[in-house]
């Protein structure tokens, strides 16, 4: 008995010894994502084009999606209602926000990236049933807004190579933050 | 504190606020006595025995629950039928640690519900090992937890927009977007050793699986800092309106990088420019710039006692109590005034003083009896000092978006009543 419980002491303070180490890694927790399991859900797209989906679509085959999907909330002409206003731009291209409270903020005067606009609309809209647009759908209803807000000619097809392409307005007025602590207010 | 304030709680109706006030008048030195429209007080009270020593009380219940006589709510502007934000009771909260059920809340397409054991959180991009976590994978790390704050980056504007006149809002109108837990979770940086992550990697992005799938990028050095997979909260399972059963935690930064019910993590060299991230949560400047990833939270403070609704009943001592936090470290020292920031004396920090946390302050106060104004003012571990009010809105313009540190200040009238100062005091 007595070794026997010297033996286990033995072996506890080994296995003691072992865990207080620092854990190889990796631990072997958790399991591969196959392919399929990442395609599913990496839905971003970003403004080098990286995530876009094949499709393609018009401002004219955006209207009609348009007018049944996004009117209700945004306005007719994306002029805004319950939603946030999409379309307009302030006069002379300002982009004075913090000294001027009566500016507009809108895809076309504020959003730096287009593929933003794919992104986002493709992930969360329309409010009601999110996730339903296609990639088609959601090229057009793009291209319908930009449109709207003459940032890109009527009849441009919005596709995974023009859409990183199309140049906003907005794109040159962000910086990065340069709040670093310390005695200076920024 | 030889005298008694009145009590209150702006999280009930006008006329519970009103009849409140109605009854504190006049009655100097004394508690005030509700008067009318306090149907939980009078519901509670219905229920107390005239001699609680008399009777035997109720034996043990499973769930415990609140004095029948507190009543604490959240709150939200506006307050149509579908609520995006809610704001935390600050005036009726003691201490620094906000009670779960009393976080505030702010999301962008409601709350999901989401079954644990079908839970899992994807990591991929610019890793060797794109892998799967359950929810009890995340649990099996080495854990972690924290006591931070957390506020929404939108918080404080109607202190920073003030009306010309004096206003009555709470401190929970004007700063309800803070709160603070114990975050308990798995540290980001166990979980991309993990998976391998390439040290080409400078930006990740986090997914949530709510209707918006919200999105925001984040740098790599805040995983390798102290960003946390929490699925704690104050010593239980994550709130769902907290991100239920696991949300990203980055200490210090704005409400909305702190992804909830994250489903996803990709790592990449370079951000992502999400919605959240370009369209909304960027701060216009004066010089017709627009600040990006603007995460950190500078030095705030304010004073939550005494505050509107609260209305002192007579000169004399009071203490003079409020949080202050800063997103970059710990708070060093709160200095309060009460003659409009002409003098200052140093207030008392309740321990612990913990990094990127509400810090309890406390100052003894001798009012006079005649017009006051409060101000608190915190310093932080990097010296950075809570700016005037004049002074952010030079660094920053009347009109910017988000992060509204500025000093708040509470004027005192000679009838004891409290309210939010006007102008650009």
């Amino acid at each position: 008995m007595r070794s026997g419980f010297l033996l286990f002491v033995c072996w506890l303070s080994v296995a003691i010894g072992i865990a207080a180490q620092a854990p190889a890694t990796p631990l072997g927790i958790g399991r591969p994502a196959t392919p399929d399991e990442v395609r599913a859900i990496d839905i971003d797209a970003a403004p080098d084009g990286h995530g876009l989906p094949e499709g393609k679509g018009t401002a004219a085959s955006g209207a009609t999606i348009y007018a049944a999907k996004c009117a209700g909330c945004h306005g007719a002409k994306g002029e805004g209602g319950s939603a946030e206003r999409l379309v307009g731009l302030n006069a002379g291209g300002s982009f004075a926000y913090a000294t001027d409270g009566k500016l507009i903020r809108t895809v076309g005067s504020y959003w730096p990236y287009a593929t933003t606009l794919y992104d986002y609309t493709y992930r969360a809209m329309p409010f009601t049933q999110p996730g339903s647009l296609t990639p088609d759908e959601t090229y057009s209803l793009v291209a319908y807004v930009l449109t709207l807000n003459g940032v890109i000619q009527d009849g441009a097809v919005m596709d995974k190579t023009t859409l990183p392409k199309v140049a906003m307005p907005a794109h040159d007025h962000f910086v990065p933050d340069n709040r670093k602590g310390g005695a200076v207010v920024k | 504190m030889s005298q008694s304030r009145s009590r209150r709680s702006t999280s009930g109706t006008l006329s519970r606020r009103r009849a409140l006030i109605a009854g504190a008048a006049g009655l100097v030195g004394a508690i005030a006595r509700p008067l009318a429209g306090q149907s939980a007080d009078q519901a509670a009270r219905a229920r107390v025995p005239g001699d609680p020593t008399r009777i035997q009380g109720p034996g043990g219940t499973d769930v415990g629950s609140r004095s029948s006589f507190e009543t604490p709510k959240r709150i939200s502007q506006g307050g149509g039928a579908r609520r995006t934000a809610t704001q935390t009771p600050l005036q009726d909260l003691t201490g620094i640690i906000t009670p779960s059920d009393l976080h505030y809340e702010r999301h962008h397409a409601g709350v999901p519900a989401i079954d644990p054991s079908q839970y899992t959180l994807l990591i991929h991009g610019m890793v060797e090992r794109p892998s799967v976590f359950t929810l009890a994978d995340l649990k099996r790390f080495p854990g972690k937890s924290i006591i931070r704050f957390l506020e929404c980056s939108g918080n404080g504007g109607r202190a920073y927009r003030r009306e010309a006149q004096d206003i009555e809002v709470s401190p929970q109108q004007i700063d309800g977007l803070t709160s603070t837990s114990e975050w308990t979770g798995v540290p980001l940086a166990a979980l991309f050793r993990e998976v391998g992550a390439s040290p080409k990697a400078t930006w990740f992005l986090a997914e949530a699986m709510d209707a918006a799938v919200m999105t925001r990028s984040i740098p790599m050095e805040k995983a390798f800092d102290d960003a946390l997979i929490a699925y704690g909260q104050n010593g239980e399972a994550l709130r769902p309106e907290q991100g239920y059963p696991a949300r990203l935690f980055l200490p210090g930064f704005e409400g909305s990088s702190n992804v909830k019910w994250i489903r996803r993590i990709e790592l990449a060299d370079r951000p992502f420019m999400t919605r959240e991230e370009t369209s909304k949560y960027t701060d216009p400047l004066p010089d017709g710039t627009a600040r990006m990833f603007s995460f950190v939270m500078d030095a705030k403070s304010i004073i939550t006692e005494p505050a509107w609704p609260d209305r002192l009943t007579g000169p004399g001592w009071w203490e003079v109590r409020g949080i202050a936090w800063s997103g970059r470290g710990r708070i060093t020292r709160v200095d309060v005034s009460a003659d409009g920031g002409k003098t200052w004396q140093r207030a008392t920090l309740d321990d612990p003083v913990l990094p990127k946390c509400h810090t309890r302050f406390r100052l003894p106060w001798k009012w006079t009896g005649s017009d006051a104004m409060l101000m608190s003012r915190a310093t932080d571990e990097t010296g950075y000092v809570q700016p005037t009010t004049a002074a952010l809105l030079a660094a920053r313009g009347p009109f910017t978006s988000y992060h509204f540190n500025n000093i708040r200040p509470w004027r005192v009238s000679a009838d004891g009543t409290v309210r939010l100062a006007g102008g650009a005091v």
